[in-house]
């Protein structure tokens, strides 16, 4: 781990959030998503992204937070994983923050293995605390597949 | 990456095209050793791949081919005649090169290899038999010259073929040089002479050094037309890249169509005109740059051939026709592995050992074919080999063995169908397993690969004569046709390759068309039943419930029903949907790795609208509802023969037993219908018998035979009038309506309640046996019918017939 690490920040229920900027290819509004049936629940749609079709995952639902109110517009954060690209549902961006390694603490056995798993820890920002989440976990659609 | 990787990378491409060049050109030379062109261009390859690589410093592949360079030099200067096993160590040379590339391009370095067995072989190899060599050198000078002259007269008539353009042949051309000057030149070259061509013939004074010159610039021009220099090579990422250019611009242009309707502005129309048809050539364009002739997938098979031949004593010569016809590239890797597979066969069972060819009066060599044309926006790619052929009595037998189909079925099928029988999964007619093939997994794999990528295969053979398999494949991947259709307010992508035809059910038949076996809505398309699945419960979304209810519920305000009738691997099945929108050309988009495992979905796509749609998996879907699969589609031709005992058409007698319940036999078993009157029924024991054209006719009443009901109160019901103080049960007025039945050489009268009529139809069995005798229910015309199992009844009456006799005795 290098010293300084640049963080593009987003709120999901008030929470503040971090993925590895670079990780981030670019933040587009919210536009119509076409649902995909017997699909995990996790997965809002399918997105036109300039031709390329890219799965929208419900950020909320991943991190089983409470669900958004209808009349909150999410974002989308376009993001390149191991799997492909996938477009990740915030309620809202932050901005990027430049943190050292020494504000990082471990998550605490309390929460679950799943979300230890996705959320790899949190930064201590001054304001509010940063959970820094795992790209490629974050990514990751729960292999619920076809079983009805 | 730094320039010493690039040229590497650039090496090791270059490297692999021309190794798999090699290949074909060796075996070509094997055939015919005097090629001195196929011969020439060997010869290159080899030294440039010696050249490079003592450039980069590999140097073990650097001792590999100069070994290899040298055999080849001694067969150019027609010191060494080509044969076999020079053949055989040239080919392993190949290899050993494609194995060091493979390994340079996994670890960047040569690594640990010993190649000097290979090597010795060669350089054995070279050595030329004493007695022969010093009056060949000497042939070889005198009648064989350079390649240079020998090929002067013709140069002088033909246009210099691009790439083989030599300096010398030029001058000929050009500035009159005479061929004996030339060969001078080329002498004193041979003699240690370290100088160009040019030069030397400028010193004799055969030519002025401008037309030297000039020669040199019509060399570099000739050079440069040449194919190699007019491509370049491209990453498919950045075709895949632009692929998805195109589709967006296409899709723009589309919306911008759209406004333009709704303004009235002529120079802006002929502007969206041209950008219209623009982009609709960019976009024929850009698929061009995708496709690829099917020859570079057919280029690796006269050596696989060559290999398979030698290693089971045969003799193959491959033909080929259509090594143009192109089509895209994701489809010749799709089709190659089914290719290779047919090919191996061809030549592992298919064509007899010299000996045994000989022996029928054909030529020991055999033949395998490869053929490729379009048609009909497909491509068509044909084995065929001049082989054994396939013997259908064996296949028959074997498929019947393997429980695959029934006798029965089996009887009734033609040569074709049974040859095609091989495609079913579990066959392998092969009586040895080999190594190279016949290990039971084989053709009904070839079947599966390309009928993924929407293709079909089928297969003609005839005993002794050979065997043809014809693939009909798509030209593309990328863009499919497809049917649009719409299911709890979105849209899906069907693949027209699945679609056979589209049903519209309106008023009194959208309220009554739809019938359930045991819940599971059927329609009745011309007599067969197609099970229906409707794509809203299928993807349980939540317009499910009003969708199901439309079908469920007769009447209930169902105005219109869509069904479209879908096959796939065999499965048919009729697919309801809300609305039927359009046919469209669709650009496929695939879905993210994670989503890949929901099987219904092939892709998704991108409308008009900028909207995405999701293609549906048509196997998938049926998979997904238990539609089973139905052999009869397997089979070509098989639409109106019935196949198996499973689901068959076959003709039946219609007729009603006891209360009313409507039963059916198969029309086969059938040899009269009579009404026997009922005087005329005897008792034999505790069996009703009827004399019946001089025999003796046993009787069964099907009401009896099947509930186990006492005798008399059958034959009173059947005949519809109490028999009251007759004699025990005996309708003596009434008529009875019996069907004279034969099965087993054994003839006997079922009697009804009444014959209803004799029809066609497919059975399906729809839900099985409720009681004993009765081999299971389907929907004949409409109504719930039992399938009698005659059988079974027969075996009924006799248990009775030895009941009655255990009685008497006692």
């Amino acid at each position: 781990m290098s010293n300084a690490r640049q963080f593009c920040t987003f709120y999901l229920d008030r929470l503040l959030f971090g993925m590895e900027s670079q990780k981030i290819q670019e933040v587009v509004t919210y536009r119509e998503l076409r649902p995909v049936p017997l699909a995990p629940a996790v997965v809002s749609g399918l997105m036109n992204l300039r031709g390329q079709v890219v799965v929208a995952l419900e950020l909320r639902r991943q991190l089983e937070l409470p669900e958004r109110s209808a009349d909150l517009t999410p974002v989308c954060l376009v993001v390149r994983a191991a799997g492909g690209t996938v477009c990740l549902l915030a309620d809202e961006v932050g901005n990027v923050v430049e943190v050292e390694d020494e504000s990082f603490e471990a998550l605490s056995e309390t929460l679950s293995a799943r979300l230890r798993s996705v959320i790899l820890g949190v930064h201590k920002l001054d304001l509010q605390l940063m959970h820094v989440l795992d790209t490629d976990q974050v990514c990751k659609i729960e292999a619920i597949g076809q079983s009805s | 990456m730094n320039d010493s990787d690039d040229i590497v990378k650039e090496f090791l491409v270059e490297s692999h095209e021309n190794l798999d060049r090699l290949d074909r050109e060796l075996i070509t030379l094997e055939k015919e050793p005097n090629d001195r062109e196929v011969l020439a261009s060997i010869f290159r390859t080899i030294h440039t791949i010696k050249g490079t690589s003592g450039f980069l410093a590999f140097d073990k592949l650097g001792a590999v081919a100069h070994a290899g360079e040298s055999l080849l030099g001694r067969l150019r200067d027609g010191q060494l005649a080509l044969d076999r096993e020079i053949t055989s160590a040239l080919l392993a040379t190949v290899d050993a090169v494609r194995q060091m590339l493979a390994g340079i391009e996994a670890t960047g370095v040569e690594g640990e290899r010993d190649d000097s067995a290979l090597i010795s072989r060669l350089t054995r190899l070279q050595k030329i038999p004493e007695a022969a060599a010093k009056s060949e050198v000497v042939v070889a000078q005198e009648t064989v010259p350079e390649p240079v002259s020998k090929s002067a007269p013709e140069a002088a008539a033909l246009p210099a073929s691009p790439g083989d353009t030599s300096i010398g042949d030029i001058l000929m051309r050009c500035a009159g040089v005479t061929p004996a000057e030339i060969l001078l030149a080329v002498k004193s070259q041979k003699e240690g002479d370290p100088r160009h061509m040019g030069e030397i013939l400028v010193e004799q004074g055969a030519v002025r050094p401008a037309d030297v010159v000039d020669a040199l610039r019509v060399q570099q021009a000739a050079r440069g037309q040449s194919a190699s220099d007019s491509t370049i090579r491209l990453d498919v990422g950045l075709l895949d890249h632009l692929m998805n250019l195109v589709g967006e611009l296409v899709l723009v242009r589309n919306q911008v169509l759209q406004f333009t309707n709704r303004i009235e502005e002529s120079g802006l129309a002929t502007t969206i005109q041209r950008l219209n048809r623009i982009t609709s050539e960019l976009q024929e364009g850009v698929m061009k740059t995708r496709m690829q002739p099917i020859g570079n997938l057919w280029s690796k098979l006269p050596r696989t051939v060559r290999d398979l031949a030698l290693g089971c004593g045969k003799r193959v010569r491959v033909e080929m026709e259509g090594e143009e016809t192109e089509l895209d590239k994701t489809l010749i890797e799709a089709i190659k592995d089914p290719l290779t597979h047919l090919v191996r066969n061809s030549v592992d069972h298919g064509i007899e050992r010299p000996e045994v060819r000989e022996a029928a009066g054909k030529d020991p060599e055999g033949r395998l074919a490869l053929r490729a044309f379009h048609e009909g926006g497909q491509v068509n790619i044909e084995i065929s080999d001049d082989g054994a052929g396939l013997d259908q009595e064996r296949i028959r037998d074997m498929a019947v063995q393997k429980r695959l189909i029934s006798a029965e079925a089996a009887g009734r099928m033609s040569d074709r169908e049974i040859v095609n029988l091989v495609f079913l999964p579990g066959f392998s007619t092969a009586e040895t397993v080999t190594s190279v093939s016949g290990r039971g997994v084989g053709m009904d794999v070839v079947k599966n690969h390309i009928e993924k990528i929407g293709g079909t295969v089928d297969l003609q053979s005839k005993l002794g004569q050979g065997v043809m398999v014809r693939m009909k494949i798509p030209l593309t991947l990328a863009i499919i046709p497809a049917l649009i259709v719409s299911s709890a307010g979105e849209r899906y992508a069907v693949p027209q390759v699945n679609l056979l035809e589209l049903v519209g059910l309106d008023g009194e038949q959208a309220r009554n068309g739809i019938e359930f076996i045991h819940g599971a809505p059927v329609y009745r398309l011309r007599g067969r039943l197609l099970p229906l699945v409707d794509l809203a419960s299928a993807l349980q979304t939540t317009a499910a419930q009003a969708a199901t209810a439309k079908l469920h519920g007769p009447g209930v305000n169902s105005e219109r029903v869509n069904i479209v009738v879908l096959e796939a691997d065999g499965r048919r099945f009729g697919l309801v949907v809300d609305e039927i929108n359009d046919t469209e050309e669709i650009v496929v988009k695939p879905l993210n790795q994670q989503l890949k495992n929901i099987s219904v979905y092939a892709g998704a796509t991108i409308m008009g609208d900028g909207k995405v749609a999701l293609i549906l998996d048509v196997l998938g879907l049926a998979q997904r509802a238990n539609i089973p699969p139905d052999i009869r589609e397997r089979l070509p031709d098989a639409g109106v023969q019935a196949v198996t005992g499973a689901a068959v058409k076959q003709k039946l007698v219609l007729f009603t037993g006891g209360a009313g319940a409507r039963m059916a036999v198969p029309l086969q078993l059938l040899r009269r219908l009579e009404n026997i009157p009922g005087a005329e029924v005897e008792r034999s024991g505790n069996q009703w018998v009827t004399q019946y054209r001089g025999q003796i006719l046993p009787l069964i009443h099907v009401s009896q035979a099947l509930t186990g009901h006492g005798v008399e109160d059958q034959w009173n019901l059947s005949s519809g009038e109490p028999s009251g103080k007759d004699a025990p049960g005996l309708p003596n007025t009434a008529m009875l309506p019996v069907l004279v039945l034969e099965h087993d050489h054994q003839s006997f009268g079922l009697v009804v309640a009444q014959i209803l009529d004799i029809v066609e139809s497919t059975l399906e069995p729809q839900s099985p046996a409720t009681r004993a005798g009765v081999l299971h229910c389907s929907v004949i015309e409409g109504r719930v019918t039992e399938l009698l199992d005659v059988p079974a009844l027969l075996g009924a009456g006799e248990m009775c017939e030895s009941a009655a006799a255990h009685a008497a005795g006692s």
